[in-house]
């Protein structure tokens, strides 16, 4: 069973299309990034498959409706919007009592063990605590639940380096299994890149790209060419061409690797370069 | 709310054991919740302790001249007698009353607001908790919470005030026994226990209100809430040259007393015996049903409200 199945989802506020009939599906077990300028139609999505907003078209999440049925679906689904969400007055205890009370899939010695590893004291009321150590607490308390869904909607926003780098560590490590799926949205696209199986690029309410990271390593290939070979690779139609440090550097799709090793340094582009690529040329149309 | 389709096991089990993908721990989402309000609304128990505070310290220090006082008192008849010790210990409950009155209103005008102003609703929907639920802990708190919390406060502040009187009276080598004797206690409680009932549940559409609009303002909950009352009636003042939204608000407010209560023509509200208090006359009055009704529906569109929306 897929674990999210969208047909024509479409959501429209006022004259503003946000979500423009998408066709998504994701399977289960996947890490899915959904990578789209600001404005895009990401949260939306992610929103309509929170049930935090009606829509049009089908949707469905893990069998259910989300706007129908939040509550029970929030038994199996999980969700961290960004660390300023976490109410500011409760206390680290009271925030673990309410969870335990609440959700029926909430292991509470679990959550005790990963906040054991950071210096958050207990006693503590969220205000008190850092940017990064709301983080760690929202995470340990999400890792906590055995979900079988959780959408990260810019988890990281704010957060300095270390802690971003710890929160996709731990994810990974402590979290993730092949019986999870996992939606993330950000910005900071370099981070995730070897986090996900696979890519979505939305742009103005539409999936202008959907792939798996496999087929992604198999299409796109990146080619620091040679001078001599500037007018032959791009002859070969790239994608996208850059100039770094006075070296052009093309980007193609669908083009034999051999080949283009004859024409420069071929290497792994990044999931940003590719972003600018396929967005740049959305721009210009 | 529909129905659970798989409802969840009652005990956990052993996940790994019985490679079930999932275990269900008992929940109790409405308790938590209201424990939440109260985490989070310290002013719930806080205003209502202050005022109790303040009314035992207060007590003592008139307590100076109580012998001289009660010496007077003890020369009138007995009705008289009764009345003047009494008087403190209803002002007590009366002060009671309308602090858990305003502590409830300005609670409700933020309950639903709050969450919205700071983002934690996005935090609270990520839980498996109905907005059904959430909006009725919010509700509980006026109709319930603050009753029982005003009912105790109140019972502790007249036995204080009867202990610092005893005090009072013995160290001057008189008798405590005239304040015992002379004021019902148990009477007096049940009394209070019966009137915040009655008043609660009286109110109960005042408060659907103030949810209501607290869940639907973007701002300024409280003049949302109250303006457009103010309108009407300036409206109907100016246009037909009558006040009968006025008297709707104030009956509102007050109306509960003269249904619940038998104050036997009375011009000073006494209650001196239980037979004075007439659930059967509260409970037949159409307005107490009228009002249960609107409160439903404030509820209710509350209810409906906290699904559409999101953080302002």
């Amino acid at each position: 069973m897929a674990c999210i199945e969208a047909r024509g989802l479409r959501k429209v506020y006022g004259t503003t299309i946000a979500l423009d009939g998408i066709d998504l599906r994701v399977k289960e077990g996947r890490i899915l990034g959904l990578i789209g300028p600001n404005g895009a139609g990401k949260t939306t999505a992610l929103d309509a498959i929170l049930g935090l907003t009606s829509y049009e078209g089908e949707l469905k999440v893990l069998g259910r409706d989300p706007w129908n049925s939040r509550d029970q679906l929030m038994c199996d689904v999980s969700f961290i919007a960004d660390v300023a969400v976490l109410p500011r007055w409760i206390r680290v205890s009271q925030m673990l009592d309410y969870v335990a009370g609440v959700h029926p899939r909430f292991d509470r010695a679990k959550a005790e063990g990963f906040l054991a590893k950071t210096t958050i004291k207990r006693a503590s009321k969220v205000r008190q605590l850092s940017k990064g150590m709301v983080a760690q607490l929202h995470l340990a308390l999400v890792m906590a639940i055995d979900a079988k869904l959780l959408v990260l909607d810019e988890p990281t926003l704010g957060l300095d380096i270390l802690y971003r780098k710890q929160f996709y560590d731990s994810l990974l490590n402590d979290y993730f299994d092949r019986s999870r799926t996992i939606v993330v949205t950000t910005h900071q696209v370099e981070e995730i890149q070897d986090v996900l199986t696979d890519l979505m690029f939305i742009d103005r309410g539409r999936i202008v790209l959907e792939c798996s990271m496999e087929e992604f390593d198999a299409r796109y290939v990146e080619v620091m060419v040679h001078p001599e070979h500037v007018e032959a690779a791009r002859a070969l139609k790239p994608i996208h061409e850059r100039l770094v440090f006075g070296r052009n550097v093309l980007l193609f799709d669908h083009v034999d690797r051999d080949q283009l090793a004859a024409l420069g340094d071929v290497r792994r582009p990044s999931i940003a370069d590719l972003f600018v690529a396929l967005m740049g040329k959305e721009e210009s149309r | 709310m529909t129905a659970q389709p798989n409802p969840r096991p009652l005990f956990s089990g052993n996940r790994e054991a019985n490679g079930l993908s999932y275990y269900g721990a008992p929940t109790r989402p409405l308790y938590w919740s209201v424990w939440r309000e109260l985490w989070e609304n310290r002013s719930i128990y806080i205003a209502p302790l202050i005022v109790a505070a303040v009314q035992v310290v207060g007590f003592a220090i008139s307590a100076i001249g109580l012998a001289e006082r009660r010496r007077g008192v003890l020369l009138l008849e007995p009705a008289k007698q009764r009345a003047l010790i009494e008087q403190p210990y209803d002002l007590a409950a009366m002060m009671m009353i309308f602090t858990m009155f305003i502590v409830g209103v300005f609670y409700c005008l933020d309950a639903l607001h709050g969450e919205r102003r700071d983002r934690s609703i996005l935090f609270w929907k990520s839980l498996p908790v109905s907005d059904l639920t959430t909006v009725l802990s919010k509700a509980l708190i006026p109709l319930a919470v603050l009753p029982v919390i005003s009912f105790a406060l109140v019972v502790c502040v007249q036995v204080i005030m009867m202990l610092e009187t005893s005090v009072v009276l013995i160290f001057h080598g008189m008798s405590p026994a005239t304040t015992w004797t002379l004021i019902p206690f148990f009477q007096n409680w049940a009394t209070l226990l019966y009137g915040l009932a009655v008043i609660a549940i009286w109110h109960a559409p005042i408060y659907g209100w103030l949810l209501l609009v607290s869940g639907w303002a973007r701002r300024a909950t409280f003049l949302w809430a109250v303006l457009p009352l103010i309108a009407i009636q300036i409206f109907e003042k100016i246009t037909f040259g009558t006040s009968y939204f006025g008297l709707f608000i104030k009956h509102r407010v007050m109306g509960f007393a003269p249904n619940a209560f038998d104050f036997r023509g009375h011009a000073n509200p006494t209650i001196d015996s239980l037979a004075q208090l007439t659930p059967g006359k509260y409970l037949s009055s159409p307005g107490l049903w009228i009002g249960l009704v609107v409160a439903v529906a404030f509820l209710a569109a509350a209810v409906r409200l906290r699904r559409y929306r999101g953080p302002l």
